[in-house]
């Protein structure tokens, strides 16, 4: 893990499998829309209101990665002040808030006919909005210093202390009564979910991963070149 | 290295002490923090004239329409069952055999009025001619029939079982 903690190194591998991660996303994004919206079959309870599942779960399974891969970025530029570390919780924030929001709200279009309500306040659903508010807050909190250090540590502790969240979202509708359904996929006893949609689902979910890695290198290449800028302007002044 | 040792250590403390913060906060408020109780739960602890959230499945062959808009049901947890009776529209997923989770106030007659009703879905997911090929060869734990607030997809594939 070190040796590619040198940016130099990083960016050359990232521009190497940045083309690869944005071919696969969109050939992944075509072919599990059109299984999932179009080619899959309707739910024996749902209808077609199942297709939703399609953008839901992967966006769900995405939002609970970015916060996990942030969390342990967090942790190696606390202990190991890795030079990425920060760059890369900064870049990945905004992707995340995204994934959330999404699966929230493909959540509620579900709930509203399936359910009867757009939003409870059980244990998975409150716990997924803290999440929500805990990308937001990391955001607002990493640029509210002058001294973009201080910044950045405070940013790391916030998101370690919402590290504890993650295996609550993951667990919520086992240790707890929810209204949401319990796990359909990564379960003990296998998936219960039909072959036909499980493969569609799983493409999704490749498309949203390779989305994520492709949109997350150019995002790290940004804030690189915005901390070179930075050093030089430092250099000039004085 | 010796630095960096140590803020590992320091962190680690601090992740487990949060964790178990966090874990004794939880398990405390765990009555707060269910979302419905259970009949036999009710039973256990009755709730008294207070507003609470109820679950369970709708007994199969105990759905009732008693005119207009108001139907009565059982609601069990397979050790116990409540009798509820609610007005208003269902949702889509109601069915007899699937989970329901009704809210209201339990009356002096033992019989819940609930005020509101959400269908609750379970994890499993499938195309009609499976749930139909299940369905024919008498699967056990396989969900609810009577679909009576469904789509044509539904009925429709009720009706193919029964030739």
């Amino acid at each position: 893990m070190h040796r590619f903690a040198n940016p130099a190194r990083f960016l050359k591998i990232a521009n190497a499998v940045l083309p690869w991660a944005a071919g696969l996303s969109a050939v992944c994004f075509a072919a599990g829309l059109y299984l999932g919206l179009f080619a899959s079959p309707p739910d024996y309870q749902q209808g077609d209101t199942v297709r939703i599942m399609y953008i839901h779960v992967p966006a769900a399974w995405m939002s609970m990665f970015t916060y996990s891969t942030m969390a342990v970025a967090a942790a190696a530029a606390l202990v190991w002040k890795h030079p990425l570390a920060e760059v890369y919780a900064k870049a990945a924030a905004p992707l995340g808030a995204g994934f959330t929001a999404l699966c929230l709200l493909t959540g509620s279009l579900w709930g509203a006919p399936m359910w009867g309500t757009w939003w409870v306040w059980d244990a998975r659903l409150t716990s997924v909005l803290v999440l929500f508010f805990l990308y937001l807050g990391y955001m607002a909190l990493v640029d509210a210093f002058d001294d973009p250090a201080r910044g950045n540590k405070a940013g790391n502790i916030l998101l370690l202390v919402g590290a504890v969240n993650v295996p609550i979202i993951k667990f919520s509708v086992e240790w707890w009564n929810t209204l949401h359904q319990p796990a359909s996929v990564f379960r003990l006893g296998g998936p219960t979910i039909a072959a036909s949609m499980l493969w569609p689902l799983l493409l999704m979910a490749a498309a949203f991963q390779s989305y994520f890695f492709a949109v997350v290198i150019l995002r790290i290449r940004a804030g690189l070149a915005a901390r070179r800028v930075q050093t030089l302007r430092l250099g000039q002044a004085n | 290295m010796t630095r960096k040792r140590r803020r590992l250590m320091i962190l680690a403390l601090a992740l487990l002490g949060l964790g178990t913060a966090t874990a004794l906060t939880l398990s405390a408020f765990r009555d707060n923090i269910v979302f419905f109780y259970s009949p036999s739960d009710l039973a256990a602890k009755p709730p008294g004239g207070r507003t609470v959230r109820i679950g369970g499945l709708v007994e199969a062959g105990s759905l009732k329409r008693e005119g207009g808009m108001t139907v009565t049901f059982q609601v069990t947890d397979t050790a116990k069952s409540l009798p509820v009776t609610y007005t208003g529209i269902l949702p889509d997923l109601f069915r007899e055999g699937q989970g329901v989770v009704a809210e209201g106030k339990l009356g002096a007659d033992g019989v819940f009025a609930a005020t509101e009703l959400l269908a609750k879905h379970d994890e499993k997911y499938m195309p009609p001619d499976v749930a139909d090929a299940l369905k024919r060869a008498g699967h056990p734990g396989k969900p609810g029939d009577a679909p009576i607030a469904a789509g044509e997809e539904h009925q429709t594939s009720t009706l193919r079982t029964n030739p």
